[in-house]
């Protein structure tokens, strides 16, 4: 085995707070594999009842945009104002809708 | 009330013991996380404990209290099975010291959950409804310690040669004590009779098959057993449970009227 | 939980000393500089100067390492807790400490460092780590005063860094200060009760605060005359209160638990200053902060050892996990075949 693989892989973390609700990142933490990471996982993050499902992928197998393409991935959608419902005038004596 | 007392006082030794000694990885692991694991087995283990000796002390009334218990007793009343109290390395004198052993942990904290897994469900149905209600939240705690402890089992039994080779030798130093589980003492006869505990010895078939399946996937080899057995539970023990408790006990009792 | 409210040069062997001048692009590094004027916050793949991304590595590690070693000198006192419920208690802070060095470490990796590594520069002696832990606990009182002031005084440097600039330390300091008040409540409780006692527990407590009150001041790292790379931490958005600023916060709010709790602080200066409104105080004595930090305090070499102990024999443990996850993906894959 080489130095470099001496090293535990990173995990990422996802708990769901509670039933209904969905999974939020909280963190990473180390593990030899899948199964001992939701175990670390449920040791490390939710001591204090924090919550009721976890998820955990291995770091590297995450995909992020890139920072540099935010302009391009992004700011497209910002004049597209016609997709907020309060966009809409409608009168009052239609009430809620 | 004495056979509930001294029943109950066996399962709360045992969790206390053994909570002692698994806090003693708490900042020594062998990785962070696995410290962190390894203090939440110890706290639910020390919670089962006291809500055992609480128990104790309202039956026993006047001023007995769990701290009384767990600190001013001395170490032929503890109950607990011997195989709790060992350190956490191969077969030593008790003053000798050598490092902790994370084998030896792991094998250890398996044997014991596997049995305390089956025994707490048993419990639920305890004619004591303080204890029943004891044995069912140490029922889901215990069965994540036999979660935790069986996978680590696995791994090292298959994982490299130097591991499989150390965990195995736990194994056989330890295997042998857990025959005292399996030898029925007075305190135990008593509370079955009275209808609060529960006859080990019908679990015996069940806790091979939990271990035998984990010792192959694990591709361990079950150690033979027979010689000396044990009697932890009518309070004759190792060397060893005089310094465990000699350390625990020592700041309450320098304070007799202190408060904390 | 403890950071080091200073962010020493991990091998200059002393003193800071201020950074050389930016050689990074312009113009990125004039994006990055508005970004962190506006207030705004760096993620891990945006572009940032290397010598903030330096300097986080080093201060995010070595609050990573304060938490891990931490953990030694109230770990000392599990086996001995007078209670039930304070073993219970002890054994869950610790363990949070545990908790907060690997959320800590997690953020640094963030950077591009492995916790390996960062353990290396522990290990090796190259990294710092808060230099209150290398002293001794010696009585069980000692467990709380490190709650109620090591804590305290950790807390007033940590509430700030849950703004900090770079937002997996940030995130990070959200959960530890979340947790941390804890920390500090249990020990304060635990001097309550203790007071309550006997006169042998009351002068433990006495004792306890007269060895730690100096080393908690200092803490806050060298006054801010001395601290040249403090105004670049609090340029980059890093570091949001100064040293000197974050030390008068603690003991303005440390003098009335004092008196609450019926414990004298060992200070004949402390007194309350009515122009000032805040509490003055006597001199700290740097020469032995600086002893301490560089390796020379009474229990560096055992803290560091033990470190080092617990890591390399836990080796064969991390390898045998890999070995059997390797294992068992092989065997997975060649069934699935």
């Amino acid at each position: 085995m080489t130095t470099a693989l001496k090293e535990w892989p990173l995990w990422e973390v996802f708990v769901r707070s509670k039933q209904g609700l969905e999974h939020k990142h909280c963190g990473s933490l180390h593990a030899a594999d899948a199964a001992q990471a939701l175990e670390m996982a449920r040791d490390v993050y939710t001591r204090r009842q924090e919550g009721v499902s976890i998820w955990v992928v291995q770091s590297k197998d995450i995909t992020a945009s890139n920072p540099d393409e935010k302009g391009e991935l992004f700011d497209p959608a910002a004049d597209k104002i016609y997709r907020h419902p309060t966009f809409y005038e409608i009168p009052e004596e239609v009430g809620h809708m | 009330m004495s056979a509930a007392i001294d029943y109950l006082l066996h399962l709360a030794d045992n969790a206390l013991v053994l909570g002692q000694r698994n806090a003693e990885w708490c900042g020594h692991g062998p990785i962070l996380e696995e410290d962190i694991a390894l203090s939440n087995v110890s706290l639910d283990l020390i919670g089962q404990a006291r809500l055992l000796y609480q128990l104790v002390a309202t039956l026993k009334g006047g001023d007995c209290t769990e701290d009384k218990l767990a600190y001013f007793r001395e170490t032929h009343e503890f109950r607990n099975y011997t195989l709790l109290e060992l350190p956490h390395h191969g077969p030593l004198s008790g003053y000798a010291q050598s490092d902790l052993d994370y084998g030896t942990t792991i094998v250890r904290n398996f044997l014991y959950s596997a049995l305390m897994a089956l025994l707490w469900e048993a419990l639920e149905k305890s004619a004591n409804a303080d204890l029943a209600a004891i044995a069912a939240k140490s029922l889901k705690e215990v069965r994540y310690h036999l979660r935790h402890s069986r996978d680590w089992l696995v791994r090292l039994g298959d994982g490299t040669d130097e591991s499989h080779a150390r965990v195995q030798a736990s194994l056989d130093h330890l295997f042998p004590y857990t025959q005292e589980f399996w030898v029925q003492s007075p305190a135990e006869a008593a509370a079955i009779a009275a209808g609060i505990g529960v006859d080990v010895t019908t679990l015996r078939a069940d806790w091979d098959a939990i271990v035998d399946a984990a010792l192959a996937e694990a591709t361990l080899q079950r150690p033979a057993v027979g010689g000396y057995v044990t009697e932890g539970k009518r309070g004759i023990h190792s060397e060893h449970l005089g310094f465990l408790l000699a350390e625990m006990q020592s700041l309450a009792r320098a304070h007799p009227n202190g408060v904390w | 939980m403890y950071t080091q409210s200073f962010n020493v040069p991990d091998n200059a062997g002393g003193k800071t000393v201020p950074l050389a001048p930016s050689t990074e692009d312009p113009v990125l590094q004039a994006a990055f500089d508005a970004r962190i004027d506006a207030d705004g916050r760096i993620e891990p793949q945006d572009w940032m100067p290397e010598a903030y991304r330096k300097t986080l590595v080093r201060q995010i590690s070595q609050h990573a390492h304060s938490e891990i070693v931490g953990m030694l000198p109230e770990g000392n006192w599990i086996s001995r807790a007078p209670s039930l419920k304070r073993k219970a208690i002890l054994i869950a802070k610790v363990q949070d400490e545990g908790g907060h060095g690997l959320y800590l470490y997690s953020a640094a990796e963030t950077l591009g460092t492995s916790r390996d590594q960062m353990l290396d520069g522990l290990h090796s002696g190259r990294a710092k780590y808060s230099s209150i832990f290398n002293y001794p606990t010696l009585t069980w009182a000692d467990v709380g005063v490190i709650g109620w002031l090591v804590d305290g005084a950790a807390i007033m440097n940590q509430v700030p860094l849950c703004r900090c600039s770079y937002g997996p330390y940030a995130r990070a300091m959200v959960r530890v200060c979340k947790e941390e008040s804890f920390h500090q409540r249990q020990g304060y409780e635990a001097l309550l009760v203790m007071m309550t006692g006997t006169d042998e527990q009351k002068a433990m407590v006495q004792d306890a605060v007269n060895r730690w009150w100096w080393k908690c001041l200092a803490m806050f790292g060298p006054p801010d005359a001395d601290s040249p790379n403090s105004a670049l931490g609090m340029r980059w958005g890093i570091k949001r209160v100064s040293n000197d600023e974050l030390r008068q916060k603690f003991v303005d709010a440390t003098v009335p638990q004092a008196k609450v709790l019926g414990v004298t602080l060992p200070d004949p200066d402390l007194k309350w200053n009515e122009e000032r409104q805040h509490y003055d105080y006597g001199q700290i004595d740097w020469a032995e902060f600086w002893e301490t930090v560089n390796g020379n305090g009474p229990c560096n070499k055992e803290r560091l050892a033990t470190r080092v102990k617990a890591h390399n024999d836990g080796q064969w443990v991390r390898d045998a996990a890999l070995a059997h996850a390797a294992k068992k993906q092989a065997r997975e894959m060649r069934d699935a075949a």
